[in-house]
């Protein structure tokens, strides 16, 4: 049963005819070319696939294409850009944190909206924020470091 | 990121008309969406051009036969392509992977990106320094020796405004010339010229940090993975896996996806697949489609009894890498003997994203996209697969989804091109995730046996080492052979073993300590299954290092505690290389380690605080790790509190890359030690997704990890990225010992094993 839901993916509105209980990765992959959310488990056990549906961290793996009708969706490629760079990307890339890189979305994702609520986290409020999240390169301490970086930018 | 394929260049014989758009560091330079150049298929390993390129606008490009998986190494090939060229790095761009531009220097192999790659190019960029200063010398009229190079220009040195520019000299054209190819491929390739490489004293280049190339794509969503590529009318595939690791389907249900549009199913003998035009639709078709299985007896022990199986297992090949004096004897004779058996279970590579590939196989010709760190293997083994030459096969390498050897991304490939033959269309495969946990490469559970003597001053009279284990090659290490695949194996093809157990690396166990006796040795036992198997082995990240390291270091402090010494003064005590002493010296100096003995200095309260050392060699690297814990007597969690590791690697080519490459190793190798090891049951891998095979978690990570980085200008630079990943599991294991007087012999350090250690200490 193919359904049209409407959306607003990173400020632009997007139309998508797909069956509502696909998950939104899928949507966004497939039907939009939005690469940056990956497939990592289809379980939302690794947060590669996060996006933000206004503005709340959300596992689109598990998320039925159907949950977002009318709502914002924001992708890491809506978060900012090299012109007008998010403070997470910025220290992102002054701290060379990702090895493979395939992971940083979830963490990216997850951090940027923490650090909008909390804008000065102690270490131990960081690490319990991205809980969950997985790294196989072994880049944790990088990302640390990074995510205080950007609350300091912030 | 779709991959246009022109019609009128796709159709044409030439393999390398094809139009390739790939976002990522190569493609940034020329926007985000390049066009490759026209390509032309296998590269002449003996002609300068297929290594170094230098361009109008002065800069180069070095064609590089490996990968980068996420370490730099791209950076580095940069920079000793630019030092030897006489030009910033940043004007040096790096292709890597890709079959039709790029000789086959192995792939990513065995953390020989520097010590070996960047070998030709560092030799072909000194030759096309050489050529340029002769079209100079010739230009303006002086001898070559009358001229030096700055920057890509060259002048005369005694009258510097009369100077030229590589762009002025070299043009459009290529650098037309030949160079003294070994006739190797793979990791051993190199060509000389006639030039002589810079002294190390005059680098420039080497030995700055540089920045990686690829990190600021992949912040800003602008880098694509293999995952990320699409081909104009593919069809996406799942895979079925058996429930039962070695049954088949004998009977198969089609009426059962037909509900789902386009959707397909391929099935030849125990190989199954579905397809079908839309991802969603592939991925509901393998989990509705209906299969009967083969009845098969289960093919595997009970995991709990996995190391009494390899213990009493026939063994099917036994080496002896090192025998020095009569190690049987020194220990019989000895005062004293200590002995001691350690088991690793098997290990998952459990890539972040499952493997994944895409193939478009025509009659004119085969392409695959590939995430695999061996592309040209993949080239040759898809070749032989299918039974063309591999000249008709164009491999493409695009970041994977995480690598650390053969993992589930190299079987891919062959799914790919099979269904692609079969469904006459260009196919993308990718694995779900209980196949990247329960279907990939394992690294192989083993059993390590340890005895030495020691005489009535303590002094150790002999060693013996015994590691017992699965081969470590249940399948190679690359996918040259297409009977190392999934695919392959499911279509009747058996297992394709190499009883290859050897402590590879030019390493073996206790190797750094001068004991004047010693016997180190291997056995291999026969695989469980011999047919596509769940826990079939491969190379895992830093191959064997895990286990044999956290064996033979343990056992070393166990030495060290048996005689009421200092964990480090008792290594030190047998110490002999300068290098093995200043890695050792260096982390216990920034640990602020002050000698005594271990065990733990108290018995109560719920938290039990200890520190541990390790010390290791890896085929010329040296490292060392000094981890402090707390341990929880109650729940029997570690926590790491602090870390500082050690890494002398001969010259250092990038110092800010290398110390994230160790600090990177080193975490991974605690997750190892801390939680990793795959289960399974009678019939199956039961550990299939990141709840079932947890690993380490930011709440878990050390307090703090700091890196000692010793430079050796003198030494040529050898393998970083893996080695620091076998200091963690000694490390730590000896730290709990110091804390709690608990010996924790079998890996992962779990709190429930933690817990069984101390009720038993």
């Amino acid at each position: 049963m193919q359904t049209s839901i409407t959306f607003r993916v990173d400020g632009k509105d997007q139309t998508v005819t797909v069956d509502p209980e696909m998950p939104l990765l899928y949507a966004l992959r497939d039907d939009l070319g939005l690469n940056n959310p990956k497939f990592g488990c289809g379980l939302a056990q690794c947060g590669a696939c996060t996006v933000h549906v206004d503005g709340t961290p959300t596992r689109s793996c598990v998320t039925p294409t159907a949950a977002v009708e009318g709502k914002q969706v924001t992708t890491l490629a809506g978060l900012g850009t090299p012109e007008h760079p998010h403070p997470i990307q910025t220290a992102y890339i002054d701290e060379q944190v990702p090895q493979c890189g395939y992971c940083i979305n979830g963490w990216m994702m997850t951090a940027a909206a923490f650090l909008r609520d909390n804008k000065d986290p102690s270490e131990d409020q960081i690490r319990e924020a991205l809980t969950g999240l997985k790294c196989r390169c072994g880049t944790h301490m990088a990302i640390l470091r990074a995510v205080k970086r950007a609350a300091s930018l912030a | 990121m779709t991959i246009q394929l022109s019609r009128r260049t796709a159709l044409s014989a030439a393999m390398g008309a094809l139009v390739v758009a790939v976002r990522g560091p190569d493609a940034l330079a020329q926007g985000t969406a390049a066009q490759a150049a026209p390509i032309s298929p296998l590269p002449p390993p003996g002609q300068l051009a297929s290594y170094i390129a230098v361009h109008a606008d002065g800069t180069a490009t070095a064609f590089f036969g490996k990968i980068d998986g996420g370490q730099g190494l791209d950076v580095a090939v940069a920079q000793i392509v630019a030092e030897e060229l006489d030009l910033p790095a940043d004007r040096v761009k790096v292709v890597m992977g890709d079959t039709a531009r790029t000789v086959n220097q192995g792939g990513a192999s065995n953390a020989s990106g520097v010590s070996q790659g960047a070998v030709p190019l560092r030799n072909a960029a000194a030759e096309a320094r050489l050529l340029l200063l002769e079209m100079a010398a010739a230009r303006l009229g002086v001898p070559p020796d009358a001229l030096r190079v700055s920057d890509g220009t060259i002048s005369v040195a005694a009258q510097p405004d009369r100077r030229v520019t590589y762009g002025e000299l070299i043009g459009d054209r290529r650098l037309d010339a030949e160079v003294k190819w070994n006739g190797r491929y793979g990791n051993d390739l190199n060509v000389e010229g006639r030039a002589r490489t810079k002294p190390i004293a005059d680098y420039k280049v080497v030995g700055t940090a540089a920045p990686r190339r690829d990190i600021a794509d992949k912040a800003f969503a602008r880098h694509d993975y293999v995952t990320d590529i699409r081909l104009p009318g593919m069809l996406h595939a799942r895979m079925i896996r058996p429930p039962v690791a070695g049954a088949k389907p004998t009977a198969v249900d089609e009426s059962s996806v037909s509900a789902i549009p386009n959707a397909r199913v391929v099935w030849k003998d125990g190989f199954l697949a579905v397809a079908a035009p839309r991802e969603w639709d592939a991925i509901r078709a393998a989990e509705v489609l209906k299969v009967d299985w083969s009845a098969t007896p289960p093919p595997f022990p009970e995991q709990a009894a996995i190391y009494d199986h390899i213990r009493n297992a026939p063994v099917t090949k036994r080496g002896v890498p090192m025998q020095q004096g009569d190690a049987a004897a020194a220990i019989a004779g000895a005062a004293r003997v200590i002995s001691a058996e350690y088991e690793w279970p098997f290990h998952s590579h459990s890539s972040m994203g499952p493997g994944c590939a895409l193939a478009d196989v025509r009659p004119e010709g085969v392409r695959v996209w590939t995430g695999s760190q061996k592309p040209h293997a993949v080239r040759d083994g898809v070749a032989k697969f299918l039974g063309v030459p591999p000249e008709t096969v164009h491999t493409v390498w695009v970041t994977g989804p995480g690598s650390y050897g053969r993992n589930d991304a190299g079987d891919t490939p062959f799914d790919a091109v099979f269904l692609s033959r079969e469904l006459g269309k260009p196919v993308r495969v990718q694995y779900m995730r209980h196949e990247g946990h329960g279907w990939d490469t394992k690294s192989p559970a083993s059993v390590q046996r340890v005895r030495a003597g020691l005489d009535e001053q303590g002094r150790v009279t002999g060693i013996e080492f015994s590691s017992k284990a699965f081969s470590r090659t249940n399948i190679a290490t690359s996918e040259a052979d297409p009977r190392d695949s999934l695919a392959s194996q499911s279509m009747g093809g058996g297992l394709n073993p190499q009883d290859t157990y050897l402590f590879p690396g030019d390493f073996v166990p206790t190797e750094p300590y001068a004991f004047p006796a010693r016997t180190m040795a291997w056995e291999t036992i026969p695989p469980l299954l011999d047919r596509a198997s769940p826990l079939r082995t491969s190379h895992l990240r830093d191959p064997l290092g895990p286990e044999l390291i956290f064996a033979a270091e343990s056992f070393v402090d166990e030495l060290a505690a048996a005689t009421g010494a200092d964990p480090v003064e008792f290594r030190l005590r047998h110490l002999r290389e300068e290098r093995d002493i200043a890695i050792l010296r260096a982390i216990t100096e920034k640990a602020g380690w002050q000698p005594r003995p271990a065990g733990p200095r108290n018995t109560t309260g719920e938290i039990a605080r200890g520190r541990g050392v390790s010390l290791a060699r890896r085929d010329g690297t040296v490292v060392g790790l000094v981890a402090e814990v707390e341990v929880n007597r109650g729940t029997g969690a570690i926590r790491i509190k602090r870390m500082v590791v050690g890494q002398d690697c001969g010259l250092i080519i990038n110092p800010d890359g290398l110390r994230r490459c160790v600090e990177n190793a080193v975490i991974y190798g605690t997750s190892r030690a801390l939680h990793e090891e795959v289960t399974f049951d009678r019939n199956n891998v039961t550990s299939v997704d990141w709840n079932t095979y947890p690993i380490l978690d930011i709440t878990e990570a050390p307090e703090v990890v700091e890196v000692v980085l010793i430079n050796r200008p003198d030494i040529r630079p050898t393998g970083a990225g893996e080695p620091a990943v076998r200091t963690a599991g000694a490390a730590i294991a000896n730290a709990v010992f110091d804390a709690t007087g608990a010996r924790l012999r079998r890996g992962p350090f779990t709190a429930e094993r933690v817990k069984a250690a101390l009720a038993g200490a």
